[in-house]
């Protein structure tokens, strides 16, 4: 493992390299284990003050965010709010500026709005994790799906990666197309087409519109999360059409790779984007994507505030 | 820059079969015995001492490696991110006696690293430590249980254990800058 | 008191001239244009080495005078634009009240009448309050001092409302000019859709919605025989609706503005609030596409769509930042560049920028005819600068050109025969 991790931010998987992404995946490998420890806490970070701003709600990457903080033995600070506090008549910025006087070294933001993390990052000394933001950029969840495939397959490039379900408003997807087309695999996404990115905007994945198509001989299967509504209209007929054309099930699966990896960002509709008959499937590691997902942000919490920072 | 070869590869050898009869002599036996090897030089010292062990005694003493990057204390005075390297360390530590195997020790500030990391693991009955070099300067109160050769060095003076599993060569050199 | 301004280039594509003359202003108007001119008791100023034009007319800015006085006022957004070489800019009706009614009218008039360096042509609304509902009092409105109708920052949304107001438009020769915006495509948008909307995980504005406001506006033209004018012109589809209109002999005009001919979608990227604008920064493709219309002459003019916002409205996150950037001041190097380029001759350029808004919106300007408004602008093709917060005299410095460097700036503006604006 050479040491060529040189981001300030982990904004976008765009702005990372593929040294460093897997520079990070590797440093989580190394670090997972400390979360099987009888004491799983290493003092690393002591002193480091971490803020968790969430201005949309989020329960599964917000614990998982402050697990990573306090097995490292930094300090969280946690803030919720509904939007911004700009009704309250503060911009975001002096939020902002408030919590880096109190002595934060790193913001990890989850926003409504695209972009808000990289203003963040403009305008404010200490380091910032995007945890997600509008519909552009989840890099952390796509971070511990790389590992997770990483893990399983030895390698992240030659594979066929198949993303299923609402394509075009999942920051989930746009971050993965990114990814793995980075590190040298193919990506195909599928779902209803209203939910589709059109080509040009499709970030070099290959739009199909018969599910069967994206599922062929597929190394890695990733279902989305199903989201009736978007920007107040029906962008689906019904839950129940959803399930029975782009629902993935045993029968559907087959026509994957037999050692594929069926995965989900969470929380999972069951019934709806997976089969029930799919919770104990020997291909499903979404347990594992969850425990990943903890390493990973271990890792990069490491490769943040470790060293000068 | 000099170089003056303190130790031949069979001087190392030498150094570690005594090592190893000084173990099993001091803890009557090789049970309940553990090796934890402190990356990186510790590792193939900790391995060479698991063989002989095995030869004198033959029984595999179970062995570990601790990687002690975490718990440094001069993390944030690093110029960049330290590698972070993995630490294996396959058994339940309580109730064992746990021999901590480095190449050289010199401000102890690793051995005081490695016995904060070690307490994350459990509850050892006894923690030892054994080193090939001693150079001295220590900077805190801590002291080998077994040791190679100890060596008065000077500040500028640096002591380099060249293994044959990192280096293809075993060799203890005083490096003088 | 007069000017003489000697041994110039003077360019006037009102009159297919592009020589070294000398030209006289007296009595606000020009007086003599021809090869050393006496002009006895007249100022004289050196002109070698410059060129001399028809003072610069912007067809299409926001002054945000009344009510939105924290990000420009009447008095700095004519000084940026006398900075810029304008001597006259046509504002558009989306103040605060909107200029709906004559009583803005006149308030815009008055107030340039004692504070502006340009000549102001208020450009009132279409429709109450900009509602798309209710046609304004154009009678009312022309009387007062209106020049031309736009409902600009919005489209009219409704093609009948439209059609009312091209047609009654005709009552009072009043140029309409659309804000060409398909708002059910374009809703919840910020970016171009495709390159930048997918790279920033934006909801994208496509290409397509303004060609589809594009080419209504050109069936409700040829249906009426009223004339339409196009603001701010960003797409490929766009330019060639309005190719072949005018090859139909429909009475369309278009403009657009420097940032959709000099940046694409890229400039967005990185989430930079200065570079969004409405209709978004598009793709290099649409670019070239502008840059030939402005010399095949599918386009008729440039006009910046000056659009100040405070750091109130641009320091905060993108998708609540304001659309608009400013453009008074850069417009003309911007186009320059196009010359420098051999993208189009010195006296398009000049068309673009003078004669052509004059005649769209039927004003005074854009020649230097004897008897012609004393409106002129000296350009030094050679000047070297580079556009700062600093020297930005505009209240707003949302521009995405701030640390260009740039060739070609004005080194004097003369309103009426009055210098009000010198670098010299």
């Amino acid at each position: 493992m050479n040491a060529s991790f040189t981001a300030n931010h982990i904004l976008d998987i765009a702005s990372l390299s593929e040294e460093d992404i897997f520079y990070i995946l590797k440093l989580a490998l190394n670090l997972k284990e400390i979360l099987h420890r009888p004491i799983p806490k290493v003092p690393t970070l002591r002193g480091k003050l971490v803020a968790l701003m969430f201005f949309e709600a989020s329960t599964r990457t917000r614990l998982s965010f402050e697990r990573a903080a306090k097995s490292l033995s930094a300090d969280t600070l946690s803030f919720t709010a509904r939007m911004s506090s700009v009704e309250k008549g503060e911009t975001l910025l002096d939020t902002i500026l408030n919590l880096e006087s109190m002595g934060v070294d790193l913001f990890i933001i989850r926003h409504a709005m695209a972009g808000t993390p990289h203003f963040v990052a403009k305008h404010s000394r200490a380091r910032v994790i995007n945890a997600g933001d509008g519909f552009h950029a989840h890099p952390t969840q796509a971070l511990l799906d790389m590992l997770t495939v990483y893990q399983k397959k030895k390698t992240l490039s030659g594979l066929k990666i198949a993303i299923i379900g609402d394509i075009k408003h999942s920051r989930v997807a746009h971050s993965n197309i990114v990814g793995f087309r980075k590190m040298g695999s193919e990506v195909y996404v599928a779902g209803p087409a209203t939910m589709l990115p059109l080509e040009r905007e499709a970030l070099g994945a290959r739009v199909c519109y018969r599910i069967e198509t994206a599922l062929d001989q597929a190394d890695v299967v990733m279902a989305l999360r199903v989201q009736k509504e978007r920007h107040g209209r029906a962008l689906l007929p019904s839950v129940r059409e959803y399930a029975q054309e782009f629902g993935l099930n045993l029968k559907r699966l087959e026509l994957a790779q037999k050692d594929c990896l069926l995965m989900h960002p969470g929380p999972v509709n069951w019934g709806v984007e997976l089969a029930p008959e799919l919770q104990n499937d020997p291909r499903n590691v979404i347990l594992e994507q969850v425990e990943n997902g903890v390493a990973v942000r271990m890792a990069l919490l490491v490769a943040l505030l470790g060293g000068n920072a | 820059m000099e170089e003056k070869v303190l130790m031949s590869g069979s001087e190392i050898d030498r150094a570690l079969t005594r090592i190893a009869h000084q173990i099993l002599e001091r803890n009557r036996g090789s049970k309940n015995i553990a090796l934890i090897g402190i990356r990186t030089g510790g590792v193939p010292l900790a391995e060479r001492l698991q063989h002989k062990i095995r030869e004198i005694e033959g029984v595999k003493v179970p062995l570990g490696i601790l990687d002690i990057s975490l718990y440094r204390d001069d993390w944030s005075l690093a110029s960049s991110q330290p590698e972070v390297r993995s630490t294996e360390i396959p058994f339940p530590v309580d109730n064992l006696v746990i021999v901590l195997v480095d190449d050289v020790i010199f401000t102890g500030r690793t051995v005081r690293a490695a016995l904060d990391a070690l307490v994350d693991f459990g509850r050892p009955k006894k923690v030892e430590l054994a080193v090939l070099v001693d150079r001295g300067h220590r900077e805190l109160p801590i002291e080998p249980t077994y040791c190679g050769l100890t060596v008065t060095t000077l500040p500028n003076e640096h002591v380099t254990v060249r293994l044959k599993e990192i280096s293809g060569v075993d060799q203890v050199v005083l490096e003088r800058r | 008191m007069s000017l003489l301004l000697q041994g110039g280039r003077v360019i006037d594509p009102s009159q297919g001239i592009d020589a070294v003359l000398d030209i006289l202003i007296e009595n606000g108007q020009v007086k003599a244009l021809g090869e050393r001119l006496s002009g006895q008791g007249a100022r004289k100023i050196d002109c070698h080495g410059l060129i001399i034009t028809p003072g610069l007319i912007d067809m299409h800015v926001h002054l945000r005078e009344p009510g939105e006085e924290w990000k420009e006022t009447i008095a700095t957004g004519t000084l940026a634009a006398a900075a810029g070489g304008f001597t006259a800019v046509a504002c558009m009706p989306n103040t605060q009240p909107p200029n709906d009614n004559a009583e803005v009218t006149r308030f815009i008039l008055k107030k340039a009448s004692q504070e502006a360096f340009t000549r102001v042509y208020p450009i009132a609304c279409i429709t109450k309050g900009q509602k798309g509902t209710q046609l304004t009092e154009f009678g009312d409105l022309k009387r007062a001092g209106a020049v031309a109708l736009s409902d600009d920052g919005r489209p009219v949304p409704d093609a009948f409302m439209m059609r009312l107001a091209l047609e009654y438009a005709k009552n009072f020769g009043l140029p309409v000019i659309s804000h060409a915006e398909e708002l059910s495509l374009s809703q919840g948008g910020h970016v171009n859709e495709g390159l930048a909307s997918a790279t920033l995980g934006l909801k994208g504005i496509p290409a397509e919605g303004e060609a589809i406001a594009v080419f209504r506006e050109i069936m409700l033209a040829k249906l009426t025989d009223a004339p339409v004018h196009i603001a701010h012109v960003s797409t490929k589809v766009a330019v060639e609706i309005i190719r072949w209109a005018k090859k139909q002999g429909i009475p369309v005009t278009a403009e657009t503005a420097p940032h959709y001919f000099t940046l694409t979608e890229e400039a967005a990227l990185g989430y930079n609030t200065y570079a969004k604008v409405n209709p978004p920064l598009r793709s290099a493709e649409d670019r070239e596409a502008i840059c030939q219309a402005l010399s095949d002459g599918t386009i008729d003019a440039i006009a910046t769509d000056h659009a100040p916002h405070s750091d109130l409205e641009k320091f905060i996150e993108f998708e609540q930042a304001a659309f608009g950037l400013v453009g008074l001041e850069t417009a003309l190097a911007l186009a320059l560049r196009l010359v420098n380029q051999g993208l189009l001759s010195l006296s398009r350029a000049i068309a673009l920028l003078s004669t052509n808004p004059a005649r769209i919106l039927k004003i005074a300007g854009g020649s230097l005819r004897v008897g012609s408004p004393g409106d002129v602008t000296v350009i030094d093709l050679e000047k070297k600068w580079v556009p700062r917060k600093e020297n930005l005299h505009s209240q707003g410095k949302n521009s995405p050109f701030l640390g260009w460097e740039l060739q070609g700036q004005a080194v004097m503006t003369i309103v009426e025969g009055k210098i009000t604006f010198s670098r010299m």
